[in-house]
């Protein structure tokens, strides 16, 4: 069970990352991209931040949508779209839950994959946030369907992501500002899964701190 | 008559454009959304909105797009509008599609022959 202040806690510890990670991420994107995923993500955060006192007192759906809005007017890059839309389809997907069951968590997950799809009409295996965000998610499933507890799972979770995140190193980018390097984008990683795979970090301390 | 939106990644392309559209077409209803709220390099969904907001009629809007998230945001802008069904995003060459469709849309030109010509703008043989 995910309560309200576990939510909140998961998007303070993400934004916190974004900031720690943010030249690594820029380094990463200036390889392969526009150079700009780690200031950019920051940027976004930073703003979510000075946003959240005034809806922490909200319902997790109402915080969630909130953060997907602030991301899309303040990230600038590709990335505000997708990640905004993941955060905004997650909130759908929890509206007027107080907290969270570990069903609602998985809900909500794949909700926000189901956005970013949507949004960036990728696929697996094209060099993007979906190549950590979607093997992480199927651990998940995996450990709930075994039995596994949530904090079990998202441990699961984060080396899964970050298994993908190498992955992405071994293909080529077909979407993005990438997909114009073509095959010298072998070789690199992609900020963006690895961006994702932070956000899996974040989810997996939250629980851990929890048990 | 028939709005314009120009979304860039660079708020002085979006100006830009609009400045020479402008010189065609000095009454056509057209709107820069350029770059982030602190004039940054971006795209801005609700900077986007705002431009669609500010140049619908009723008439309809299209909307000219640079690359990449340009698409997504401009696509999450027409999403969160009301009634976005006559907004639509076009597939041309920004400067050259910003000039045409002002153009058109000036000689009181419907959506739909707005969005014509500037399918056409990308073909158009500049020699």
């Amino acid at each position: 069970m995910a309560t309200k202040a576990e939510v909140l806690d998961f998007i303070r510890i993400y934004a916190d990352k974004m900031a720690e990670h943010r030249q690594e991420l820029t380094d990463l994107d200036q390889a392969i991209g526009d150079g700009d995923h780690g200031i950019n993500m920051s940027r976004g955060f930073k703003a979510v931040m000075e946003k959240l006192p005034t809806v922490e007192d909200k319902s997790i759906d109402e915080i969630l949508k909130s953060v997907g809005m602030t991301l899309v007017s303040t990230v600038g890059g590709a990335s505000g779209p997708l990640y905004g839309t993941a955060f905004m389809k997650a909130g759908m997907a929890t509206k007027g839950k107080e907290a969270l069951a570990d069903e609602d968590v998985i809900k909500a997950l794949d909700e926000a994959v189901g956005g970013i799809q949507f949004r960036g009409k990728a696929e697996k295996g094209e060099k993007t946030i979906l190549d950590s965000m979607i093997p992480a998610i199927d651990a998940i499933k995996a450990c709930i369907n075994e039995g596994k507890t949530m904090e079990a799972a998202l441990i699961e979770a984060e080396k899964a992501a970050w298994a993908g995140v190498e992955y992405t190193k071994t293909i080529i980018a077909t979407k993005g500002r990438a997909s114009y390097l073509g095959e010298r984008s072998i070789g690199h990683q992609d900020p963006g899964a690895t961006s994702m795979a932070y956000a899996f970090q974040a989810l997996n301390e939250v629980a851990q701190k929890g048990r | 008559m028939v709005g314009i939106v120009v979304v860039s990644h660079s708020q002085k392309i979006a100006e830009g454009a609009v400045e020479l559209a402008r010189q065609m077409a000095a009454d056509a209803k057209i709107a820069a959304a350029g770059g982030m709220a602190d004039g940054g390099i971006g795209t801005d969904v609700a900077k986007i909105q705002a431009g669609i907001e500010a140049v619908q009629t009723g008439d309809g809007v299209v909307v000219l797009v640079d690359l990449g998230s340009a698409v997504m945001s401009s696509e999450m802008a027409i999403e969160m509008l009301d009634d976005g069904s006559n907004v639509k995003i076009v597939d041309a060459p920004i400067v050259e599609g910003t000039i045409f469709g002002a153009v058109e849309a000036s000689i009181g030109s419907s959506l739909a022959e707005v969005i014509e010509v500037l399918a056409g703008a990308k073909s158009y043989k500049k020699f």
